[in-house]
């Protein structure tokens, strides 16, 4: 069992969904990026998704292209994200990266896999990798006991959904909306129905994501999936803040909100 | 209709009211704005920021076509930023809206796609070509920026194993310099923008910024059938520079009368390379990709043929004139 099973098993057994929480390594600088981290998981995060900063996030909307744009130009390399997984590894809850697949590649597959894992993370979440060119990552995460998260969206066709849902681990990311990342004023009408359809084809988790941004919106996800994904929120925290100690303390905030938004209570 | 040597390439799924684009040049722009003005179809283009300036000419006709220009202003404002601002829309806007990729690059299928579309060129030019010398030509050859316009060209003669493929890639400044956009010559194998082929990146895999004169070459990445065919040699590719480019669009201008695109004139210069190699008696077949009115000031101020500013004096006597000053300056 991984600690991405684990954690699922307890928030099931707990009658809850878990709460995923995003923010990019070295954004806004490597330290602030650690200790707002640290404080998602005080305040309730049960999974930390780290992003590393992309030149080409197309996946991503403003606030996530901002803040790793920042991240670059801080100097944050691939090894410092590997480092942020260590230095956060202490909170105890599992962690993954979130990356698109280049710099994987460039890092070399297995090598970025052995030193994920050594530094205790869980995993990666791949936005521009479909299991049908994962052959690599398959074997590379299988050697170094790392899960394997990969996304569907509404237009995944039954076919599709049923391939990724076996090509990952851990759990699966589902996209609520079509569309890049970004917080949204309405959660998705597509998501439940999405959610459904992946069911029938799979008892993995399933996580959604894509422009959930209060308590009121993980609560209604919450209601049919089994983790709620958030990060443009809490990006957006962060850049609206004056100071990082500031970003710090309303990234806290916004993560015991979507806590209790969560627990359904 | 619209037989642009760079051919629209209509996305797979879909049968919609709105069309995207994303453009450099703006050539492909003008083509997917035309054709959507034609069909009634609502038309948004994408375009770097950098090149809605240097290619303002093109940006005009585009809207007068109805198209909406969105000038982008992400990362380095060019082709590759315009590419990624177009993927952003149709994920949110695909089940009513056709992407029109641009260049042989981008996912599958559209490097295959936008292939078959554009090796119309490829096939009069081969046929013709047997008409007016009887034979096929020594070489062909083409300016590569994703690589649509050279893919077209080389398919007709992939199976002619004489005859000789050279893609020439925009190397801007000098690629010694690092200020290029040749990513068969100088990058390595990455993954961008859904496909993996050469990219110019650095030691992280981060996609390095591209230079070059030209803003239809200026693209970090190329499409994959040119590095499958620069890597089993059947294709070489080689740069030439901006100084060399722009050389071969004033020998063009000068002995043929046709102003070529800054971007064909690195064919040009690449025609030029290998007819010293090849001699008098070769025959080389080199894909004029565009004319080069929308690059007319580009060049002017690159040749310096742009009046000063002009200082009136008194009854409307226009001062005077360029070569004037020019001559008082060197005296
Ligand atoms: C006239 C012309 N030629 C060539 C190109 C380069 O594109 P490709 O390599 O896809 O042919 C462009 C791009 O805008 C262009 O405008």
């Amino acid at each position: 069992m991984s600690a991405i099973d684990e954690l699922f098993a307890r928030t099931r057994a707990e009658g809850r969904a878990a709460l995923v929480g995003y923010l990019p390594a070295g954004f806004p600088d490597q330290e602030t990026s650690i200790a707002a981290l640290t404080a998602m998981v005080e305040a309730g995060v049960d999974l930390l998704e780290i992003g590393l900063p992309y030149s080409d996030p197309v996946m991503d909307g403003p606030a996530i292209q901002a803040a790793a744009d920042q991240a670059l130009a801080g100097g944050t390399r691939t090894k410092d994200v590997i480092e942020v997984v260590r230095a956060v590894a202490s909170t105890g809850a599992p962690t993954v990266i979130m990356t698109y697949w280049n710099p994987v590649e460039r890092y070399g597959v297995d090598r970025f896999a052995a030193d994920l894992a050594e530094a205790g993370g869980a995993g990666l979440i791949t936005p521009d990798l479909i299991p049908d060119e994962a052959a690599e990552w398959d074997a590379a995460s299988r050697a170094h006991e790392l899960d394997r998260v990969f996304l569907v969206s509404p237009s995944s066709t039954d076919a599709r959904l049923d391939m990724t849902a076996k090509a990952s681990s851990g759990f699966i990311y589902a996209t609520a909306v079509m569309g890049v990342t970004g917080t949204r004023e309405q959660t998705s009408s597509l998501a439940p129905e999405l959610v459904a359809r992946l069911r029938a084809v799979t008892d993995k988790p399933i996580g959604v994501g894509l422009g959930v941004s209060n308590g009121e919106q993980a609560r209604e996800i919450a209601e049919f999936a089994d983790a709620v994904i958030v990060g443009s929120a809490f990006v957006r925290r962060m850049l609206e803040s004056e100071t990082a100690a500031a970003g710090v303390e309303s990234v806290r905030e916004l993560a015991q909100e979507l806590r209790r938004g969560v627990e359904r209570s | 209709m619209f037989r642009s040597a760079r051919a629209p390439s209509m996305s797979p799924r879909t049968a919609s009211a709105r069309a995207i684009a994303e453009t450099g040049a703006g050539q492909h722009g003008v083509a997917s704005a035309t054709a959507c003005a034609y069909l009634d179809l609502e038309c948004t283009v994408y375009m770097g920021e950098v090149d809605t300036e240097r290619q303002a000419l093109n940006v005009a006709r585009m809207r007068m076509l109805g198209a909406e220009v969105v000038s982008v202003t992400s990362g380095s404002r060019t082709l590759k930023d315009a590419i990624n601002e177009a993927l952003r829309d149709w994920v949110a806007s695909v089940d009513h809206t056709s992407y029109l990729f641009g260049t042989a690059a981008g996912p599958h299928p559209f490097p295959s796609m936008v292939r078959d579309l554009t090796r119309g060129i490829g096939d009069e030019a081969r046929a013709q070509c047997l008409e007016l010398t009887g034979s096929l030509p020594d070489a062909a050859v083409a300016c590569v920026g994703g690589g649509s316009n050279a893919i077209g060209l080389f398919t007709a003669f992939v199976e002619d194993a004489d005859v000789r493929l050279l893609g020439v890639e925009a190397g801007g400044n000098g690629v010694e310099t690092g200020r290029h956009a040749a990513p068969i010559t100088q990058g390595d194998v990455g993954v961008l923008h859904g496909a993996r082929s050469y990219l110019l990146q650095d030691e992280d895999g981060q996609t390095q910024e591209s230079h070059s004169i030209s803003a239809g070459l200026d693209y970090p990445g190329v499409g994959p059938e040119h590095s499958y065919l620069a890597e089993t040699g059947r294709a070489q590719y080689v740069p030439a520079t901006d100084a060399e480019a722009m050389s071969a669009f004033d020998l063009l201008c000068k002995t043929e009368g046709i102003i070529p695109a800054i971007e064909s004139a690195h064919a040009l210069a690449g025609a030029v390379g290998l007819a010293k190699e090849l001699g008098p008696d070769a025959t080389i077949l080199v894909n004029l990709s565009g004319r080069g009115d929308k690059d007319v000031h580009t060049a002017a101020e690159y040749f310096g043929l742009l009046d000063g500013p002009v200082v009136l004096e008194g009854g409307g006597d226009a001062g005077p004139r360029p070569a004037d000053v020019q001559r008082a300056v060197e005296e």
